[in-house]
């Protein structure tokens, strides 16, 4: 399955393959153009309808109009202001951050030694490292949360950052796609530097890390919103308000009998918008790497 | 550590350089290794024979002991599945309802949007962008978005109904059509993920292939038929594994859908993974829980296996 790795997900399209040009082409042309239209239109009005209520003062939820007759924004400071939302933001972003971190590095070098280190048990250890991603995070949420309660190390794991984030530290999915890149590093280039008296660590610094930004970048990247979007772990390992993360707490928000519908809206609002802030820092990022890893696939 | 070999050292025997050489790279190797290999033995591999284990017992974590009970729960796995009716059963039923609905309905709609957009220029980057935005967004937040678009009354969907002057439908709230409200909501997210993966695929077939279609005068149709949907053979093995263990896994988009997230009305939307959860985290049956998570893993390793064997007679 070489053709999935994530950076191929955003490779542009060098060609158009038009298929018998000519007869009747412009028809099916424009009856592609209607049926993607729509189903774009589709994919973006729930977005547009959580923004408009989101700028909706509270007498107009139950009314049927589209877009808000006095826009407010009246909501935004009321959950800033009155909710741990606040809190979540930072939560969400502390841990999504910190678990991006970590995997950048420890994916990366595992990625990097499964590549071009030959030892003795590699392919046990590389099997045991894949056969984990079968197993499905469901079927380790109990144990997890027993572990969290009474771990080796500290108190307890429940309503810390360290206990959200561990399950994601380091993933196997990562160390794959980090191998086949790092595959991609010349010997010649390392050998090089070991007769130089670089050391084996320096070799992953300033070596193979520097030639695998692309695909360290991409794997940042769905990393970070995989973390940012994580929630079955999450609702476990919280149970104060002040711990939660973003999705834990949006769910949350309505524990009461009413559904503040105007203030969720809000909620998911600001929750999608740092996810387009990252996608568009890293856009140029991202194409540049699928450049690269295009070249072997 | 011998980083620096002196030059001196070097008129050493080459051999002997090398056996050094080999060997430092050993022992480097499972020091780059030894964090890796202590998370995946300690946060992946012990906690998913302790769940193996949990499942054996009558576990409760608030109770003063956890006794022995061999094959119980798995028993009172088997008893819920052969009532008439039970939350068990209905999140199994369920859970195939979702699957074999959804996988299908999702592909067939993704193949198709993949060949139209991989035809045209104009906008493309647009379409892709729409496509995926959904699958890059928190399920939790869309799917209380979709929770109000369904609503009766002021929610879009049933604001629109009454403006083309059809009939209000109670979505959510009816047991018939609760689930399909869920799936739609999930087919709809999923949906870009499965086109991007597509449109790596279609990009991997040769464009000769097409031209020399095109100079044989083939048809759209046979040409999609006889070049496009054999050599796209692997991406659609790929994603319906993919899709078909995303589906078995569901659980946030009922937990947010669904009446404080019990998976009604009358457990019409439940699924396995959200029996886990409150089995797990309200009731504290956590080996009954773990045996649910047991069966659950068992399924996703079959169809492991199939994809290896599908994938691997290809290659012979």
């Amino acid at each position: 399955m070489e053709s999935i790795t994530p950076s191929n997900l955003f490779r542009e399209r060098s060609d158009s393959r038009a298929v018998g040009s000519g007869r009747g082409e412009w028809k099916y042309r424009a009856f592609s153009y209607l049926v993607l239209t729509v189903c774009a239109l589709t994919m973006g009005v729930p977005f547009i309808w959580m923004l408009s209520t989101s700028f909706k003062p509270e007498k107009e939820i139950l009314r049927r109009n589209f877009f808000p007759n006095q826009a407010t924004v009246d909501n935004y400071s009321e959950v800033v202001t009155e909710t741990d939302l606040p809190l979540w933001y930072k939560n969400s972003f502390i841990v999504a951050v910190f678990s991006t971190i970590s995997v950048a590095f420890f994916d990366s070098l595992a990625g990097y030694v499964f590549a071009k280190y030959q030892f003795p048990g590699k392919r046990p250890i590389f099997i045991i490292f894949l056969t984990s991603l079968m197993v499905p995070t469901e079927m380790l949420i109990i144990p997890w949360f027993i572990m969290s309660s009474n771990p080796p190390i500290g108190g307890t794991w429940v309503d810390t950052y360290w206990g959200i984030a561990f399950p994601g530290v380091i993933t196997a999915s990562g160390i794959f796609l980090m191998r086949q890149f790092m595959q991609g590093v010349p010997d010649e280039l390392l050998d090089a530097g070991r007769i130089d008296g670089v050391s084996e660590f320096g070799l992953y610094w300033r070596v193979a890390v520097p030639l695998s930004l692309p695909a360290i970048g991409a794997l940042c990247i769905f990393n970070f919103l995989g973390n940012w979007n994580a929630f079955i772990w999450p609702l476990i390992a919280t149970s104060k308000s002040e711990m939660f993360t973003l999705p834990v707490g949006i769910q949350l928000f309505s524990s009461e009998a009413q559904t503040p519908w105007n203030l969720i809206m809000t909620g998911a609002s600001l929750s999608v918008v740092p996810l387009l802030i990252v996608v568009i820092i890293f856009q140029r990022y991202i194409i540049e790497g699928i450049a690269l890893t295009g070249l072997k696939g | 550590m011998i980083d620096n070999p002196d030059k001196s050292n070097r008129a050493n025997a080459d051999k002997g350089f090398r056996w050094t050489l080999a060997r430092r790279k050993v022992v480097w190797a499972y020091i780059f290794l030894a964090i890796p290999i202590i998370f995946f033995a300690y946060i992946r591999i012990y906690p998913a024979l302790f769940a193996f284990q949990m499942s054996l017992h009558d576990y409760n974590p608030l109770a003063a002991e956890q006794p022995y009970v061999g094959l119980e729960n798995y028993e009172k796995l088997l008893d819920e599945l052969n009532k008439r009716k039970s939350p068990t059963k209905a999140a199994f039923q369920n859970t195939a309802n979702y699957l074999l609905l959804g996988v299908p309905i999702q592909l067939c709609l993704a193949l198709m949007i993949s060949l139209m957009l991989n035809e045209i220029r104009f906008m493309s980057t647009f379409y892709r962008i729409m496509f995926f935005l959904p699958f890059v967004t928190s399920t939790i937040a869309i799917a209380w978005v979709f929770r109000m678009l369904y609503q009766p009354r002021f929610g879009l969907i049933n604001v629109m109904l009454q403006l083309v002057s059809l009939p209000q439908q109670p979505f959510l709230n009816s047991p018939k059509q609760a689930l399909p409200s869920v799936l739609s909501l999930v087919i709809w997210q999923g949906m870009g993920f499965a086109v991007i993966i597509f449109l790596a695929g279609l990009k991997q077939i040769p464009r000769t292939y097409y031209e020399a279609a095109e100079v044989d005068g083939a048809s759209r149709w046979h040409t999609f038929r006889f070049i496009t949907l054999p050599l796209l053979n692997p991406t659609i093995v790929f994603l319906l594994v993919l899709q078909t263990i995303s589906f078995l896994r569901m659980f946030a988009p009922v937990l947010a859908m669904t009446e404080q997230g019990r998976g009604g009305p009358l457990d019409a939307t439940t699924t396995v993974v959200l029996r886990v959860y409150r089995e797990a985290f309200t009731s504290f049956n956590m080996g009954y829980a773990s045996s649910l998570t047991v069966v659950l893993f068992v399924f996703i390793l079959i169809i492991t296996i199939i994809q290896l064997r599908v994938t691997a007679r290809r290659i012979n």
